[in-house]
């Protein structure tokens, strides 16, 4: 059976659940062979292994983290030449594309991006994209040399198939490129608790009729109740209220949980863009016309202040 | 030494606009009104702040697409950029992100550049993987999804916020920066600014002057191939109630009904 390679996205060692879900999806094609770097990349193999990895090339070197994605190019340059794979898949992240769209053009291959399903066909894995603002839905495959696509995060439910994942070490000799562009500090994000905006299951967002920083709390709390993560509009980030990280959009992070809340956002094509692919979705605004109202199943013109913690209560309540 | 910046730009159909796919599964350009990517407003705004710093600075806007796409070149022309490349050729049509970011390489060598600014991506391919691309091609360093960027004594560096972490960047000019839509707010061209721009230089390539085969881009060249693109079924209407008092309570209502509390 032919093999397919699988870029490992992990933290020190801790798999991220992309990763998960990226095996899952190779087993569709192939026997995923997945290939982690850096600090703690060994630490990966027993997770990979549960999710179907037969084998687990790892490397590492100072050079991974002190330079910008070349030296990952690199070692996955060398594993794929070590295993000749019939596809390599990557996380949608924004560092995930560059490595594979570097690593197409040194293998001469062609390149798909934010694939959302990934289906086996007669010439090669066939691509699902969702387009302009998630209006469109296409078909895709690459077809020149060996594919490489990147999937999106909750495109596949994660699912467990125990594998050998033996772990080999990979042999990488750094590019001349590999040390052009330096790292000189790195800060890691401080950890809010909650879960992760793209992989969450339930995600809340507020936007402009939040009004102030002073009061995405009211957000907050509802997130927090229903274990759910935290977004926000292009409007309150670029007032200054939440961070970038946590923007929903084009221009920031493409969500599809199960459940999506819009709180005070209107909805416009910049924001439906980044989550018009939730499962299901819940409005609450001020304005009636709001074009989120068409997006919705249930949608409540109101007042968020007032509909959002009698909603929270209610939630706290019920779930006792 | 004049510092040479290149900002590469896309004509893009307009996001609020109805964008579809022509006949041969290409993104229509024909029947949707075109603009400059908002996304590279970013790009030229930052080129036209770094060249205020720099003693001596040119900055050529450069773009492949069709005639049309002279309307980006403008638009970055009244903002303050110098000159403007236009490669335009028939046998372009349907050239994907790797034909495309060759195209670039080549015109970029072929202009002269010690700086290449792009923005994070397009809005309507949204792949942002063209700087990369464009990197690995000339053989420079990335420096890429910058929320802050400066170039100071033939060095790069700049904020890369990533998913798990901020991280602070610096390479050596000649080198590939793109930037976020946090770097900046973009500046309006002025009048001043648009009178200009109808002065200023727009050179046109075609693919013989970039040494370039037809066979290597176009639709027939493309390494990928989009085999179908359907319209999304619009959502079903869902319910939408007015509060008077119990919206809350009614919200928590549909969500039990749905499972998820």
């Amino acid at each position: 059976m032919a093999e397919v390679l699988v870029y490992v996205d992990h933290v020190d060692g801790a798999v991220r659940k992309p990763t998960l879900e990226l095996l899952t999806l190779a087993r569709r094609i192939g026997e995923p062979v997945a290939v982690a770097v850096g600090a703690g990349a060994q630490e990966t193999a027993a997770t990979l292994a549960e999710y179907g990895a037969v084998r687990v090339l790892t490397a590492d070197a100072p050079e991974f983290a002190d330079y910008l994605v070349v030296p990952k190019v690199d070692a996955v340059q060398a594993a794929f030449q070590a295993v000749s794979p019939a596809a390599v898949l990557f996380p949608s992240s924004a560092e995930g594309k560059e490595i594979a769209a570097r690593l197409a053009v040194r293998i001469g291959s062609g390149i798909i991006t934010d694939a959302v399903d990934l289906e086996p066909g007669d010439e090669g894995p066939v691509a699902t994209q969702s387009v302009f603002a998630a209006a469109f839905t296409t078909k895709s495959r690459v077809s020149k040399g060996t594919p490489v696509i990147t999937v999106k995060p909750n495109s596949a439910a994660p699912e467990a198939a125990a594998a050998a994942g033996t772990v080999e070490p990979l042999e990488v000799s750094f590019s001349e490129q590999a040390k052009g562009t330096k790292v000189t500090s790195r800060t890691p994000r401080e950890s809010t608790g909650r879960p992760e905006l793209t992989e969450a299951a339930i995600v809340v967002s507020g936007g402009r009729g939040v009004g102030g920083a002073e009061n995405f709390p009211v957000v907050e709390a509802l997130a927090d109740s229903l274990g759910a993560a935290v977004g926000a509009s292009r409007a309150a980030v670029d007032a200054g209220w939440y961070p970038h990280t946590n923007q929903v959009g084009q221009t920031g992070k493409s969500v599809s949980p199960q459940l999506y809340i819009a709180a005070g956002i209107s909805g416009a094509i910049q924001h439906r863009a980044g989550m018009q692919t939730s499962k299901t979705i819940v409005a609450v605004n001020k304005d009636a016309e709001a074009p989120i109202f068409d997006l919705v199943d249930y949608g409540v013109v109101g007042d968020l202040f007032e509909v959002v913690p009698q909603l929270t209560e209610e939630v706290k309540t019920r779930k006792g | 030494m004049s510092l040479r910046i290149v900002v590469c730009v896309k004509y893009v159909p307009d996001a609020t606009g109805d964008r579809h796919f022509a006949e041969d599964l290409t993104v229509d350009r024909d029947d949707v009104d075109g603009l400059l990517s908002e996304l590279d407003e970013y790009a030229v705004e930052q080129a036209l702040q770094i060249a205020d710093e720099a003693d001596d600075a040119e900055i050529t806007v450069l773009t492949v697409g069709p005639e049309d796409a002279k309307d980006a070149l403008r638009k970055a022309l009244s903002m303050g950029a110098d000159k403007a490349v236009h490669v335009e050729d028939d046998d372009l049509h349907g050239t994907d992100v790797l034909g495309t970011s060759l195209v670039l390489a080549k015109a970029v060598e072929k202009a002269g550049y010690d700086l290449v600014v792009c923005g994070m991506a397009s809005t309507d391919g949204t792949m942002g993987v063209l700087p990369a691309l464009l990197a690995e091609r000339l053989g420079v360093p990335q420096v890429t999804l910058l929320s802050e960027v400066s170039v100071e004594d033939g060095t790069v560096t700049g904020r890369r916020d990533g998913d798990t972490a901020t991280e602070q960047l610096q390479a050596s000019l000649p080198a590939v920066v793109s930037v976020t839509d946090q770097s900046g707010e973009a500046r309006y061209p002025s009048f001043k600014g648009i009178m200009a721009a109808k002065k200023k230089p727009v050179t046109s390539w075609d693919l013989s002057d970039l040494d370039i085969e037809a066979g290597e881009v176009g639709l027939e060249g493309a390494w990928t191939k989009v085999d179908g693109a359907d319209e999304r079924p619009a959502r079903t209407a869902g319910t939408i109630v007015k509060d008077e008092g119990e919206g809350g309570k009614q919200l928590a209502e549909f969500l039990a009904g749905q499972k998820f509390i």
